[in-house]
Protein backbone atom coordinates (compact mmCIF):
# COMPACT_ATOMS: atom_id res chain seq x y z
CA UNK A 1 0.00 0.00 0.00
CA UNK A 2 2.86 2.07 1.12
CA UNK A 3 4.31 2.37 -2.26
CA UNK A 4 1.19 3.31 -4.06
CA UNK A 5 -0.17 5.69 -2.33
CA UNK A 6 0.35 8.94 -4.77
CA UNK A 7 1.40 12.42 -3.16
CA UNK A 8 -2.14 13.99 -4.13
CA UNK A 9 -3.89 10.83 -2.62
CA UNK A 10 -1.66 11.86 0.58
CA UNK A 11 -2.39 15.57 0.50
CA UNK A 12 -6.79 14.46 -0.17
CA UNK A 13 -6.54 12.03 3.01
CA UNK A 14 -5.00 14.99 4.93
CA UNK A 15 -7.41 17.37 4.01
CA UNK A 16 -10.05 14.96 5.20
CA UNK A 17 -8.47 14.29 8.48
CA UNK A 18 -8.30 18.13 9.05
CA UNK A 19 -11.87 18.60 8.52
CA UNK A 20 -12.86 15.78 10.73
CA UNK A 21 -10.42 17.54 13.39
CA UNK A 22 -12.60 20.49 13.02
CA UNK A 23 -10.91 23.07 10.31
CA UNK A 24 -12.98 25.05 8.18
CA UNK A 25 -13.02 23.76 4.65
CA UNK A 26 -13.09 26.42 2.46
CA UNK A 27 -9.85 27.24 4.67
CA UNK A 28 -8.21 23.91 4.11
CA UNK A 29 -5.52 24.28 1.48
CA UNK A 30 -1.66 22.90 1.43
CA UNK A 31 -0.40 26.27 2.19
CA UNK A 32 -2.84 26.72 5.11
CA UNK A 33 -0.69 26.74 8.37
CA UNK A 34 -1.77 24.84 10.87
CA UNK A 35 -2.23 27.36 13.81
CA UNK A 36 -4.86 29.24 11.50
CA UNK A 37 -6.54 26.37 10.93
CA UNK A 38 -6.94 25.87 14.82
CA UNK A 39 -4.72 22.43 14.62
CA UNK A 40 -3.25 21.87 17.40
CA UNK A 41 -0.31 19.08 18.81
CA UNK A 42 -3.09 16.60 20.32
CA UNK A 43 -4.45 16.80 16.19
CA UNK A 44 -1.21 16.49 15.18
CA UNK A 45 -0.29 13.45 16.85
CA UNK A 46 -3.69 12.07 15.59
CA UNK A 47 -2.89 12.85 12.02
CA UNK A 48 0.47 11.21 12.87
CA UNK A 49 -1.63 7.89 13.83
CA UNK A 50 -4.10 8.09 10.48
CA UNK A 51 -0.95 8.17 8.48
CA UNK A 52 0.74 5.32 10.40
CA UNK A 53 -2.59 3.42 10.03
CA UNK A 54 -3.34 3.87 6.11
CA UNK A 55 0.66 3.91 5.07
CA UNK A 56 2.78 2.62 7.18
CA UNK A 57 4.97 5.41 7.86
CA UNK A 58 5.98 6.06 11.37
CA UNK A 59 5.92 9.65 12.70
CA UNK A 60 7.14 10.73 16.23
CA UNK A 61 7.00 13.75 17.94
CA UNK A 62 10.60 14.81 16.76
CA UNK A 63 9.61 14.34 13.23
CA UNK A 64 6.79 16.50 13.37
CA UNK A 65 8.87 19.34 14.93
CA UNK A 66 8.67 22.69 12.91
CA UNK A 67 6.31 21.37 10.89
CA UNK A 68 3.18 24.12 10.44
CA UNK A 69 1.10 23.49 7.22
CA UNK A 70 0.04 21.21 5.05
CA UNK A 71 2.33 21.06 2.62
CA UNK A 72 5.50 20.63 5.16
CA UNK A 73 2.97 17.61 6.38
CA UNK A 74 2.42 16.42 3.31
CA UNK A 75 6.45 16.37 1.97
CA UNK A 76 7.40 14.58 5.58
CA UNK A 77 4.94 11.79 4.78
CA UNK A 78 6.38 11.48 0.99
CA UNK A 79 10.01 11.92 2.36
CA UNK A 80 9.41 8.91 4.74
CA UNK A 81 7.68 6.58 2.12
CA UNK A 82 10.75 6.94 -0.07
CA UNK B 1 -19.35 42.63 55.75
CA UNK B 2 -20.45 38.98 54.55
CA UNK B 3 -20.11 38.78 50.72
CA UNK B 4 -23.57 37.02 49.65
CA UNK B 5 -23.70 34.37 46.71
CA UNK B 6 -26.44 35.15 44.05
CA UNK B 7 -27.32 33.00 41.20
CA UNK B 8 -27.62 34.78 37.94
CA UNK B 9 -27.79 31.93 35.18
CA UNK B 10 -28.75 28.07 35.01
CA UNK B 11 -28.55 25.71 32.49
CA UNK B 12 -29.10 21.49 32.20
CA UNK B 13 -29.43 18.64 29.71
CA UNK B 14 -30.99 15.93 31.60
CA UNK B 15 -33.54 12.99 30.47
CA UNK B 16 -36.25 15.52 30.43
CA UNK B 17 -34.65 17.51 27.60
CA UNK B 18 -32.45 20.23 26.76
CA UNK B 19 -32.98 23.20 29.11
CA UNK B 20 -33.32 24.19 32.60
CA UNK B 21 -36.73 25.32 32.36
CA UNK B 22 -37.55 22.38 30.45
CA UNK B 23 -36.48 19.93 32.95
CA UNK B 24 -38.46 22.76 35.53
CA UNK B 25 -41.79 22.23 33.72
CA UNK B 26 -42.03 18.56 32.23
CA UNK B 27 -40.72 17.62 35.73
CA UNK B 28 -43.51 19.76 37.60
CA UNK B 29 -46.12 18.54 34.44
CA UNK B 30 -45.58 14.73 35.78
CA UNK B 31 -43.35 13.77 32.67
CA UNK B 32 -40.87 11.51 33.34
CA UNK B 33 -37.81 10.64 31.25
CA UNK B 34 -36.85 7.44 32.16
CA UNK B 35 -37.16 5.20 29.35
CA UNK B 36 -36.70 0.52 29.30
CA UNK B 37 -34.74 1.37 33.02
CA UNK B 38 -32.29 4.69 31.86
CA UNK B 39 -32.56 8.24 31.85
CA UNK B 40 -30.97 8.71 28.85
CA UNK B 41 -30.44 12.63 27.38
CA UNK B 42 -31.71 11.50 24.22
CA UNK B 43 -32.89 14.87 22.89
CA UNK B 44 -29.57 16.10 23.49
CA UNK B 45 -27.36 16.29 20.18
CA UNK B 46 -23.67 17.56 20.50
CA UNK B 47 -23.62 19.12 17.13
CA UNK B 48 -26.32 21.03 17.49
CA UNK B 49 -25.02 22.78 20.67
CA UNK B 50 -21.39 22.22 20.26
CA UNK B 51 -18.38 22.96 17.09
CA UNK B 52 -16.67 19.80 15.29
CA UNK B 53 -13.52 20.38 17.80
CA UNK B 54 -15.78 20.51 20.74
CA UNK B 55 -17.55 17.52 20.19
CA UNK B 56 -14.13 15.43 19.24
CA UNK B 57 -12.22 16.62 22.17
CA UNK B 58 -14.60 15.95 24.72
CA UNK B 59 -15.97 12.95 26.28
CA UNK B 60 -19.51 12.50 26.83
CA UNK B 61 -19.66 13.84 30.12
CA UNK B 62 -17.98 16.90 28.80
CA UNK B 63 -20.27 17.90 26.53
CA UNK B 64 -23.48 17.62 28.07
CA UNK B 65 -21.29 20.06 30.67
CA UNK B 66 -20.61 22.11 27.75
CA UNK B 67 -24.33 22.58 26.54
CA UNK B 68 -25.51 22.96 30.09
CA UNK B 69 -22.57 25.92 30.41
CA UNK B 70 -23.39 27.73 27.22
CA UNK B 71 -27.40 27.79 28.64
CA UNK B 72 -26.06 28.86 31.93
CA UNK B 73 -23.91 31.85 30.68
CA UNK B 74 -26.59 32.78 28.00
CA UNK B 75 -28.80 33.25 30.94
CA UNK B 76 -26.75 34.94 32.96
CA UNK B 77 -26.64 37.89 30.62
CA UNK B 78 -22.37 36.70 30.24
CA UNK B 79 -21.40 37.85 26.51
CA UNK B 80 -17.74 36.49 25.35
CA UNK B 81 -16.54 35.56 28.85
CA UNK B 82 -17.20 36.29 32.56
CA UNK B 83 -18.03 40.24 33.60
CA UNK B 84 -15.25 41.47 35.01
CA UNK B 85 -11.70 40.48 35.55
CA UNK B 86 -11.16 37.14 34.22
CA UNK B 87 -8.85 36.24 36.71
CA UNK B 88 -11.70 36.46 39.29
CA UNK B 89 -14.06 34.05 36.94
CA UNK B 90 -13.30 30.55 38.88
CA UNK B 91 -15.18 27.56 37.66
CA UNK B 92 -15.71 24.05 40.30
CA UNK B 93 -17.23 21.22 38.25
CA UNK B 94 -17.76 18.01 39.79
CA UNK B 95 -18.32 14.45 38.45
CA UNK B 96 -18.92 11.38 39.87
CA UNK B 97 -16.34 8.90 37.28
CA UNK B 98 -15.72 11.46 34.46
CA UNK B 99 -14.88 10.18 30.99
CA UNK B 100 -15.68 5.98 31.83
CA UNK B 101 -17.16 6.12 27.75
CA UNK B 102 -14.38 6.84 26.72
CA UNK B 103 -11.88 4.21 29.04
CA UNK B 104 -13.89 1.82 28.18
CA UNK B 105 -13.79 2.21 24.05
CA UNK B 106 -9.92 2.67 24.56
CA UNK B 107 -9.41 -0.50 26.30
CA UNK B 108 -11.55 -2.57 23.80
CA UNK B 109 -9.14 -0.37 20.98
CA UNK B 110 -5.91 -1.44 23.00
CA UNK B 111 -6.98 -5.25 23.91
CA UNK B 112 -8.24 -5.15 19.84
CA UNK B 113 -5.65 -3.41 18.05
CA UNK B 114 -2.87 -2.87 20.30
CA UNK B 115 -1.38 -0.39 22.63
CA UNK B 116 -0.33 1.88 19.57
CA UNK B 117 -3.80 2.38 18.18
CA UNK B 118 -5.05 4.34 21.35
CA UNK B 119 -6.14 7.88 20.55
CA UNK B 120 -3.46 10.41 22.02
CA UNK B 121 -6.98 11.92 23.32
CA UNK B 122 -7.46 9.45 25.87
CA UNK B 123 -6.31 11.06 28.70
CA UNK B 124 -7.89 14.40 28.30
CA UNK B 125 -11.27 13.17 27.28
CA UNK B 126 -11.31 10.53 30.05
CA UNK B 127 -10.41 12.91 32.82
CA UNK B 128 -12.39 13.52 35.77
CA UNK B 129 -11.26 17.00 35.86
CA UNK B 130 -11.66 17.58 31.94
CA UNK B 131 -15.39 19.36 31.92
CA UNK B 132 -14.72 21.66 34.19
CA UNK B 133 -10.91 22.55 32.01
CA UNK B 134 -12.95 22.45 29.08
CA UNK B 135 -15.49 24.86 30.40
CA UNK B 136 -13.02 27.24 31.90
CA UNK B 137 -10.62 27.58 28.76
CA UNK B 138 -13.91 28.08 26.23
CA UNK B 139 -15.37 31.18 28.58
CA UNK B 140 -11.83 32.65 29.46
CA UNK B 141 -12.43 31.81 33.26
CA UNK B 142 -8.71 32.28 34.52
CA UNK B 143 -9.46 32.40 38.20
CA UNK B 144 -9.26 28.98 40.35
CA UNK B 145 -10.31 25.59 38.65
CA UNK B 146 -10.81 22.09 39.79
CA UNK B 147 -12.99 19.10 39.65
CA UNK B 148 -14.93 17.91 43.18
CA UNK B 149 -14.72 14.20 43.46
CA UNK B 150 -17.46 12.59 45.65
CA UNK B 151 -19.64 10.64 44.04
CA UNK B 152 -23.41 11.17 43.96
CA UNK B 153 -22.29 14.37 45.93
CA UNK B 154 -19.73 15.87 43.67
CA UNK B 155 -22.49 18.33 42.25
CA UNK B 156 -23.46 19.64 45.73
CA UNK B 157 -20.22 19.82 46.80
CA UNK B 158 -18.90 22.20 44.01
CA UNK B 159 -21.47 24.10 44.35
CA UNK B 160 -20.62 24.35 47.80
CA UNK B 161 -17.01 24.93 46.68
CA UNK B 162 -17.73 27.36 44.60
CA UNK B 163 -20.12 29.37 47.23
CA UNK B 164 -16.66 29.49 49.76
CA UNK B 165 -14.24 30.97 46.57
CA UNK B 166 -17.02 33.99 46.54
CA UNK B 167 -17.98 34.07 50.39
CA UNK B 168 -14.20 34.26 51.10
CA UNK B 169 -13.13 36.48 48.74
CA UNK B 170 -10.98 34.68 46.28
CA UNK B 171 -13.39 34.49 43.74
CA UNK B 172 -16.23 37.43 42.51
CA UNK B 173 -18.23 34.91 40.08
CA UNK B 174 -17.96 31.01 39.61
CA UNK B 175 -19.28 28.58 36.86
CA UNK B 176 -20.29 25.52 38.68
CA UNK B 177 -22.27 21.99 38.80
CA UNK B 178 -21.73 18.77 38.17
CA UNK B 179 -21.44 16.60 34.92
CA UNK B 180 -22.18 12.61 34.14
CA UNK B 181 -22.29 10.51 31.17
CA UNK B 182 -22.07 6.74 32.97
CA UNK B 183 -24.64 5.12 31.07
CA UNK B 184 -21.62 2.96 29.48
CA UNK B 185 -21.58 -1.23 29.56
CA UNK B 186 -19.10 -1.22 32.55
CA UNK B 187 -20.35 1.27 34.80
CA UNK B 188 -23.96 -0.26 34.38
CA UNK B 189 -23.04 -3.83 34.99
CA UNK B 190 -21.33 -2.94 37.55
CA UNK B 191 -23.73 -0.70 39.46
CA UNK B 192 -25.97 -4.34 38.74
CA UNK B 193 -23.56 -6.39 40.44
CA UNK B 194 -23.78 -4.26 43.59
CA UNK B 195 -27.80 -4.51 43.66
CA UNK B 196 -27.60 -0.83 43.49
CA UNK B 197 -30.07 -0.69 40.18
CA UNK B 198 -33.52 -1.14 39.83
CA UNK B 199 -34.68 -4.38 38.82
CA UNK B 200 -37.85 -3.15 37.26
CA UNK B 201 -36.49 -0.17 36.21
CA UNK B 202 -38.98 1.84 37.96
CA UNK B 203 -37.97 5.10 39.94
CA UNK B 204 -39.82 5.53 42.74
CA UNK B 205 -38.47 6.89 45.80
CA UNK B 206 -39.45 6.56 49.03
CA UNK B 207 -42.64 4.34 47.68
CA UNK B 208 -42.61 0.91 49.32
CA UNK B 209 -42.00 -1.09 46.54
CA UNK B 210 -38.82 0.60 45.56
CA UNK B 211 -35.76 -1.40 44.62
CA UNK B 212 -32.90 0.60 43.48
CA UNK B 213 -31.96 3.70 41.62
CA UNK B 214 -32.56 3.99 38.05
CA UNK B 215 -29.26 5.27 35.97
CA UNK B 216 -29.46 8.45 34.41
CA UNK B 217 -26.84 10.92 32.45
CA UNK B 218 -27.16 14.84 32.08
CA UNK B 219 -25.18 17.72 33.35
CA UNK B 220 -26.43 20.90 35.14
CA UNK B 221 -24.09 24.47 35.55
CA UNK B 222 -25.38 27.42 37.48
CA UNK B 223 -23.94 30.86 37.28
CA UNK B 224 -22.76 32.16 41.18
CA UNK B 225 -21.94 36.05 41.28
CA UNK B 226 -21.22 37.78 44.03
CA UNK B 227 -24.33 39.98 45.06
CA UNK B 228 -22.97 43.25 44.87
CA UNK B 229 -20.82 42.66 41.69
CA UNK B 230 -24.12 41.15 39.91
CA UNK B 231 -26.52 44.19 41.38
CA UNK B 232 -24.01 46.61 40.07
CA UNK B 233 -23.84 45.09 36.32
CA UNK B 234 -27.49 45.07 36.49
CA UNK B 235 -28.11 40.82 36.59
CA UNK B 236 -31.19 39.21 36.71
CA UNK B 237 -31.02 37.43 40.12
CA UNK B 238 -32.75 34.11 40.62
CA UNK B 239 -31.54 33.31 43.62
CA UNK B 240 -29.34 33.15 46.75
CA UNK B 241 -27.23 30.73 47.55
CA UNK B 242 -28.04 31.09 51.43
CA UNK B 243 -26.04 28.31 53.09
CA UNK B 244 -24.03 25.11 52.63
CA UNK B 245 -22.93 22.10 54.81
CA UNK B 246 -20.92 18.93 54.34
CA UNK B 247 -20.47 16.05 56.72
CA UNK B 248 -19.46 12.63 56.27
CA UNK B 249 -20.71 9.09 57.51
CA UNK B 250 -17.53 7.23 58.28
CA UNK B 251 -19.90 4.01 58.49
CA UNK B 252 -20.05 1.97 55.52
CA UNK B 253 -18.18 2.56 51.69
CA UNK B 254 -21.55 2.52 50.10
CA UNK B 255 -24.45 2.16 52.57
CA UNK B 256 -25.74 5.38 54.14
CA UNK B 257 -25.97 5.09 58.23
CA UNK B 258 -28.96 4.01 59.06
CA UNK B 259 -29.95 6.42 61.73
CA UNK B 260 -29.05 9.59 59.24
CA UNK B 261 -26.97 10.95 61.77
CA UNK B 262 -24.49 12.46 59.16
CA UNK B 263 -27.29 13.44 56.91
CA UNK B 264 -28.84 15.38 59.77
CA UNK B 265 -25.98 16.92 60.88
CA UNK B 266 -25.30 18.34 57.17
CA UNK B 267 -28.67 19.63 57.26
CA UNK B 268 -28.63 21.15 60.60
CA UNK B 269 -24.83 22.73 59.99
CA UNK B 270 -26.29 24.37 56.17
CA UNK B 271 -29.05 25.70 58.21
CA UNK B 272 -27.26 27.23 60.30
CA UNK B 273 -24.44 28.55 57.74
CA UNK B 274 -27.87 30.30 56.24
CA UNK B 275 -28.75 31.48 59.68
CA UNK B 276 -31.99 29.59 59.29
CA UNK B 277 -34.14 27.69 61.28
CA UNK B 278 -36.51 24.55 60.34
CA UNK B 279 -39.39 26.57 59.98
CA UNK B 280 -37.77 28.76 57.81
CA UNK B 281 -38.02 25.62 55.13
CA UNK B 282 -40.97 25.49 52.66
CA UNK B 283 -39.74 22.69 50.14
CA UNK B 284 -36.81 19.81 50.53
CA UNK B 285 -35.60 18.09 47.55
CA UNK B 286 -34.60 14.94 48.87
CA UNK B 287 -31.60 12.69 47.42
CA UNK B 288 -34.37 10.73 46.89
CA UNK B 289 -32.57 7.63 44.54
CA UNK B 290 -35.73 5.10 45.07
CA UNK B 291 -32.93 2.51 46.93
CA UNK B 292 -34.48 1.01 50.19
CA UNK B 293 -31.03 2.05 52.17
CA UNK B 294 -31.15 5.73 51.19
CA UNK B 295 -34.69 6.85 51.16
CA UNK B 296 -35.41 5.44 54.73
CA UNK B 297 -31.84 7.26 56.08
CA UNK B 298 -32.75 10.05 54.49
CA UNK B 299 -36.12 10.34 55.95
CA UNK B 300 -34.90 9.59 59.10
CA UNK B 301 -32.11 12.42 58.84
CA UNK B 302 -35.00 14.62 57.96
CA UNK B 303 -36.72 14.34 61.43
CA UNK B 304 -33.78 14.48 63.29
CA UNK B 305 -32.53 17.38 61.73
CA UNK B 306 -35.86 19.23 61.07
CA UNK B 307 -37.57 17.88 64.44
CA UNK B 308 -40.50 15.32 63.58
CA UNK B 309 -43.38 17.31 63.91
CA UNK B 310 -41.90 20.15 61.47
CA UNK B 311 -40.45 17.49 59.10
CA UNK B 312 -43.94 16.44 58.37
CA UNK B 313 -45.43 19.91 57.47
CA UNK B 314 -42.78 20.30 54.81
CA UNK B 315 -43.28 18.89 51.06
CA UNK B 316 -40.25 16.43 49.98
CA UNK B 317 -40.03 15.62 46.44
CA UNK B 318 -37.11 13.57 44.59
CA UNK B 319 -36.24 14.73 41.16
CA UNK B 320 -34.65 11.53 40.64
CA UNK B 321 -38.46 9.98 40.24
CA UNK B 322 -38.78 11.59 36.79
CA UNK B 323 -34.70 11.67 35.16
CA UNK B 324 -33.10 8.50 37.71
CA UNK B 325 -29.73 9.43 39.59
CA UNK B 326 -27.45 11.22 37.57
CA UNK B 327 -24.63 10.51 39.68
CA UNK B 328 -22.23 13.52 39.88
CA UNK B 329 -24.44 15.54 38.17
CA UNK B 330 -27.52 14.96 40.31
CA UNK B 331 -26.39 17.87 42.99
CA UNK B 332 -26.04 20.44 40.63
CA UNK B 333 -29.17 19.75 38.34
CA UNK B 334 -31.27 18.84 41.39
CA UNK B 335 -30.52 21.93 43.10
CA UNK B 336 -31.78 23.93 39.66
CA UNK B 337 -34.72 22.25 40.08
CA UNK B 338 -34.99 23.39 43.57
CA UNK B 339 -34.43 26.82 42.88
CA UNK B 340 -36.94 27.26 39.92
CA UNK B 341 -39.40 24.66 42.15
CA UNK B 342 -39.25 27.65 45.03
CA UNK B 343 -38.90 30.48 42.37
CA UNK B 344 -42.51 29.42 40.70
CA UNK B 345 -43.40 27.91 44.68
CA UNK B 346 -44.47 25.30 43.69
CA UNK B 347 -43.32 21.32 44.77
CA UNK B 348 -42.96 19.43 41.81
CA UNK B 349 -44.08 15.74 42.20
CA UNK B 350 -42.39 12.31 43.32
CA UNK B 351 -43.32 10.26 40.53
CA UNK B 352 -44.54 6.83 40.66
CA UNK B 353 -44.95 7.16 44.69
CA UNK B 354 -48.21 4.98 45.60
CA UNK B 355 -47.63 2.89 48.73
CA UNK B 356 -46.16 4.11 51.93
CA UNK B 357 -43.61 2.12 54.35
CA UNK B 358 -44.04 1.78 57.66
CA UNK B 359 -41.88 4.80 58.91
CA UNK B 360 -41.64 6.94 56.10
CA UNK B 361 -44.00 8.92 56.69
CA UNK B 362 -43.02 12.73 55.07
CA UNK B 363 -45.26 14.57 52.63
CA UNK B 364 -43.10 13.06 49.91
CA UNK B 365 -46.16 14.73 47.45
CA UNK B 366 -47.30 11.95 45.17
CA UNK B 367 -48.28 12.15 41.58
CA UNK B 368 -48.88 15.29 41.04
CA UNK B 369 -47.17 18.83 41.87
CA UNK B 370 -48.57 21.36 44.34
CA UNK B 371 -48.57 25.06 45.46
CA UNK B 372 -46.05 25.90 48.16
CA UNK B 373 -48.23 28.12 50.91
CA UNK B 374 -45.52 30.12 52.43
CA UNK B 375 -47.58 33.57 52.85
CA UNK B 376 -45.25 36.00 52.48
CA UNK B 377 -42.04 34.35 53.53
CA UNK B 378 -38.58 34.17 51.62
CA UNK B 379 -39.13 30.64 49.68
CA UNK B 380 -36.42 28.56 51.14
CA UNK B 381 -35.68 24.59 50.17
CA UNK B 382 -32.53 22.38 50.79
CA UNK B 383 -31.17 20.35 48.39
CA UNK B 384 -29.68 17.35 49.66
CA UNK B 385 -26.52 14.89 47.80
CA UNK B 386 -25.38 12.15 49.45
CA UNK B 387 -23.18 9.79 47.53
CA UNK B 388 -20.98 6.41 47.82
CA UNK B 389 -18.11 7.11 50.24
CA UNK B 390 -20.38 8.37 53.15
CA UNK B 391 -20.55 12.21 51.09
CA UNK B 392 -22.99 14.05 52.73
CA UNK B 393 -23.37 17.69 51.34
CA UNK B 394 -26.99 19.89 51.86
CA UNK B 395 -27.46 23.28 50.20
CA UNK B 396 -29.73 25.92 51.53
CA UNK B 397 -31.37 27.89 48.31
CA UNK B 398 -34.03 31.23 48.62
CA UNK B 399 -35.70 31.99 45.32
CA UNK B 400 -36.06 35.26 44.73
Amino acid sequence: MAATATREEIEQRVFQALEEFGAEPDQIGPDAEFESLDVDSLDLVELAQIVEDEYGVQLKGEDMEGITTVRQAVDLVMSKLG
Amino acid sequence: MTRKVVITGVGAVTPLGVGARTLHERWTAGQSGIEDGYGRTSEFEPKDHLSIKEVRRSDRYTQLALAAAKEALEDAGWEDGPPGDPERAACVIGTGIGGIGTLENQHIIMRDQGAERISPLSIPLLMANAACGVVAMTHDLRGQSFGTVSACAAGAHAIGMAERLIRYGDADCVVTGGSEAAITPLATAAFGRMEALSDSGISRPFDLRRDGFVMGEGAGILVLEEEEAAKERGARILGVLRGYASTSDAHHLTAPDPSGRGAAKAIELALKDADLEADDVVYVNAHGTSTPLNDRAETQALKTALGAERAKQIPVSSTKSAIGHLLGAAGAVESIATLLALRDRIAPPTLNYEEQEEGLDLDYVPREARPLVNGDTPAIGLSNAFGFGGHNAVLVLEAT
